[in-house]
């Protein structure tokens, strides 16, 4: 249509046509007045509603100015989810981004790519929400539990076996001595000793199936004896006194160690939990059980604790987007003309150089719609938050859409504060979006 | 506070002939009961409608109650209505739009304070003769708001139990303890056994103020407790700080609890039942409300007294048996004959029974028969509950919402921290300055 200038240029418009211009424009009215009074409805008086709502406290009814927003920028939690979204948009749509164009470039080559794209492009099917269910149990701390602690268990424990007794601890203050690790006795022995060593915290079904009643060895002269037993029975029994119904530990590898350290002879013990060391000169020795026995199994990493839980989530979150991000790209690359890439190669372009100077700079204008989509995604990132973060770290995973939702509705039912994130995340977006808008219209 | 919702899958049959028989048992008996409760009028006539937190499962049985009601009183309709945990936010905008049920039951006394205050909802002194009589002084009191009786209690829950692996403390050779220093020692000779002594869900906020508050009802006693509920003395007060460094004793061991500390501050509630009664038992006891069963694993079959067993939460030096617990207490909106005829129907110990003998209820009527219990577990918890000298409601329940019941915030996250570094000082502090920020 010609503007408004030309119009007034142009010679008078016959009046026939000036009322049919008129029946167009109601006409054109008629069927936007129901689209606009959605949008109305739904979108800009809520979002104006809002904005006055943001300058009322908590009940709505005194006006407090600009408090809502002081207090979004000093509170701690709050300051935490502007941090946590921060570091969100810097980390995540880059690196989706570049998960999606290494995937879509590489299933151009491989033969299954097929059934490769499809197992990518699998956790767009699930919602946010659910996904973070699943990786919730995967990043359980007990490796029994979860599924990549159990993972990182099997090998560790593989790399690093844990010891027989890696619950176990001494059963009284006896054993608390020497230096060189594991469990030593505090008081030296000489040859025709006995060494007690009780352990406890050892469960029941974890004695070995040959084991025997313990029995305090007799004294011999020339030798130092001793005993490794479970200083436990029902009831709890006597710490360092070997009773009835205590039983042996068997299987125990003891040191017998200089009194300043060092090991002089090894032995292991018997099914009554028994040990001697023959033929020991004269002098002070300590008898200890190396810690080895005591090497605890893997652990689990703390996934769900306060320092991983962003990272966790986001893991989870490029594990649902790398997908969308393959395909877009992908359609992106069939695009590309092939004689450019076979031109460049017949130059004598390395594959990475026609990857680097060819194939991503013809990307350039997909890859950014992906990157720009992944921000604004990212910066009202919500539900897999809190599906995610145990509600102990929640504060720690905290964003500003989850902090909104908290505080509006989490049980404080502080809308105005509420509304004042609200509005901080809608001017957040604006200049992604003003973007966005600002490229398409290029295209067209 | 969030509690599960569950019950006991019973047969139709057996709940019909139980509430049939018991109908028959008192119809002809005018002063069963409540006294002055009549056992029947065919007079009253209308329609009362009423509403609850009770679905699904709960609201069968709970329908089973009613037509109990109807059939003492065949001229008038009762109307239920799940309003499921929503409640809160139903009831308060109908109130606000002035249109809300005739009865409701409703588990935040704050909510009903509310209510009071506005006028909302009306005294039912006209049951308050029968209530007495069937309740114990605390529960009565609890119904109360600056005196006059609001409230009924008709469900309730017993948050002082301790519930425990038999198993585990057979091969440790414990006993259920009685007292503080016996529940300490009790715990250490199960941790040298080879098993953590506790489960922590610590991922629930709530499970470590109910905690708490077992602690502080019993060492610094009741008076103290409602000082501290209504925020008159501060929560930096010497008794505090005692009872958290008490409350230290139990989670300041990270080998005494299943998974250790970063362990418990991901194990929520259901999770922390489960792996104390499994196969192989991460810990030996759950220290929570007489809720734990409705938790238990259901494809374990485990069975009540063997596999699972409970006591009462240890007295501390020569307190006397307190019980800290919540329930839902029904208030009356309109004042009509038909209400109050409901009213005076759920205040008999017969319409308790008919929930009790369905399960899945604890029941604050003290005359309620305690052979209606369906297990001796439920009927140690309920009757503990129900005979209670001293009973306080769940005091973070009692709290401002943003205080008491959010998550990340106020008591649920300040108890989580202290669980992550137990220092009953800073902890202290803490609290004070939310509880501040809440009460302004």
């Amino acid at each position: 249509m010609a503007g408004g200038g030309n119009i007034a240029a142009a010679p008078p418009v016959p009046r026939e046509r000036r009322r049919a211009r008129l029946r167009d424009r109601v006409v054109a009215g008629a069927f936007l007045l129901p689209a606009a009074v959605l949008l109305g409805v739904w979108l800009v008086y809520p979002a104006v509603n809002t904005v006055v709502r943001s300058f009322y406290d908590r009940s709505g009814d005194a006006f407090v100015g600009i408090d809502n927003y002081r207090t979004l920028f000093s509170s701690d939690p709050l300051l935490t989810a502007i941090r946590n979204n921060a570091l969100w948009v810097a980390v995540v749509p880059a690196l989706v981004t570049a998960i999606g164009l290494i995937f879509a470039v590489l299933t151009e080559r491989i033969r299954w790519s097929v059934a490769f794209k499809v197992a990518v492009f699998m956790p767009m099917a699930i919602s946010l929400f659910a996904a973070g269910v699943i990786w919730r149990v995967m990043y359980e701390k007990e490796p029994d539990r979860g599924a990549i602690n159990a993972t990182i268990g099997a090998v560790a424990d593989w790399v690093d076996p844990p010891g027989v007794l890696s619950s176990a601890r001494a059963s009284s203050p006896a054993l608390a001595g020497g230096t060189g690790g594991g469990i030593a006795l505090r008081d030296t022995v000489r040859p025709g000793g006995v060494a007690l060593m009780g352990l406890t915290g050892i469960r029941a079904s974890e004695v070995p199936d040959d084991a025997r009643e313990a029995v305090r060895p007799a004294s011999r002269p020339g030798t130092v004896t001793g005993v490794v037993w479970r200083d436990f029975r029902p009831g709890g029994g006597r710490a360092g006194v070997v009773e009835p119904g205590e039983s042996g530990l068997p299987g125990v590898t003891v040191e017998l160690r200089h009194s300043g350290g060092g090991r002089v002879a090894t032995t292991e013990t018997g099914p009554d939990g028994t040990f001697r060391f023959d033929g020991v000169a004269d002098g002070d020795y300590r008898v200890a059980i190396g810690a080895a026995t005591f090497a605890a199994p893997f652990d689990g990493v703390n996934w769900l604790g306060q320092g991983l839980i962003t990272p966790a989530v986001m893991m989870a979150y490029i594990w649902v987007w790398a997908g969308f991000a393959m395909v877009v790209i992908g359609a992106g690359l069939a695009a590309i003309p092939r004689d450019l890439l076979e031109a460049a190669r017949t130059d004598g372009a390395s594959e990475w150089q026609v990857f680097r100077r060819v194939t991503v700079p013809l990307l350039a204008p997909v890859l950014s719609v992906v990157f720009i989509t992944m921000i604004i995604n990212v910066l009202k990132v919500f539900d897999i938050v809190l599906s995610v973060a145990p509600a102990s770290v929640q504060d720690d995973a905290n964003v500003i859409a989850l902090a909104m939702w908290r505080t509006a509705f989490g049980g404080t039912n502080d809308f105005g504060l509420g509304s004042a994130i609200a509005v901080f995340l809608f001017l957040l977006v604006i200049p992604v979006l003003a973007l966005n808008v600002r490229r398409f219209r290029r295209e067209q | 506070m969030r509690r599960p919702h569950a019950g006991r899958p019973l047969t139709l049959l057996a709940a019909l002939i139980a509430a049939f028989a018991l109908l028959a048992g008192c119809g002809g008996d005018d002063d069963s009961g409540g006294g002055s409760t009549p056992a029947g009028d065919e007079n009253v006539t209308g329609t009362v409608s009423m509403t609850a937190v009770w679905s699904g499962d709960e609201q069968a049985k709970f329908q089973k109650v009613l037509d109990g009601f109807t059939e003492r009183y065949p001229n008038v309709t009762v109307n239920y209505t799940s309003g499921g945990d929503q409640l809160p936010t139903i009831l308060s905008t109908a109130v606000q739009g002035g249109n809300p049920p005739d009865l409701a039951a409703v588990a935040q006394p704050g909510l009903v304070k509310d209510f009071a205050a506005r006028g909302a909802i009306k005294p039912i002194d006209f049951a308050e003769d029968a209530i007495t009589q069937n309740y114990s002084q605390g529960w009565v009191d609890q119904g109360k708001v600056d005196g006059t009786l609001y409230g009924l209690y008709f469900k309730g829950a017993n948050k002082s139990t301790v519930w425990f692996n038999p198993h585990v403390f057979n091969d440790a050779g414990v006993e259920p303890p009685a007292n503080w220093d016996d529940f300490l020692k009790v715990a250490g000779t199960v941790k040298d056994s080879g098993v953590p002594a506790f489960s922590i869900a610590g991922a629930d906020g709530w499970t470590l103020t109910d905690l708490f508050e077992n602690i502080y009802l019993r060492s610094a006693g009741p008076e103290k407790y409602d000082q501290l509920a209504n925020h008159e003395i501060p929560w930096t007060d010497p008794s505090v700080i005692s009872a958290l460094t008490m409350m230290k004793d139990v989670i300041g061991d990270p080998q005494n609890i299943a998974g250790g500390i970063d362990g418990a501050l991901q194990t929520e509630f259901p999770t922390s039942v489960a792996q104390t009664f499994g196969e192989t038992p991460k810990a030996a006891m759950v220290i929570e409300g007489d809720f734990v069963p409705t938790a238990l694993p259901a494809d374990a079959n485990l069975v009540a007294g063997e596999d699972y067993d409970v006591f009462a939460f240890p007295s501390l030096g020569d307190s006397p048996d307190a019980i800290m617990g919540a329930g839902d207490q029904v208030v009356m909106f309109k004042d009509t004959p038909a209400a109050r005829a409901l009213v005076e129907y759920l205040a008999t110990p017969e319409a308790a029974e008919i929930w009790v003998e369905q399960g899945g209820f604890s029941s604050p009527n003290k005359n309620v028969d305690d052979n209606a219990y369906q297990d001796d577990l439920t009927r140690e918890t309920a009757t503990a509950l129900a005979d209670a000298q001293t009973f306080r409601f769940d005091m973070s329940d009692l709290q401002p919402a943003s205080f008491g019941a959010t998550v990340g915030q106020g008591m649920w996250k300040d108890f989580q921290d202290f669980l992550r570094n137990p220092n009953p000082q800073a902890t202290a502090q803490r609290l004070e300055r939310d509880a501040v920020r809440a009460y302004k």
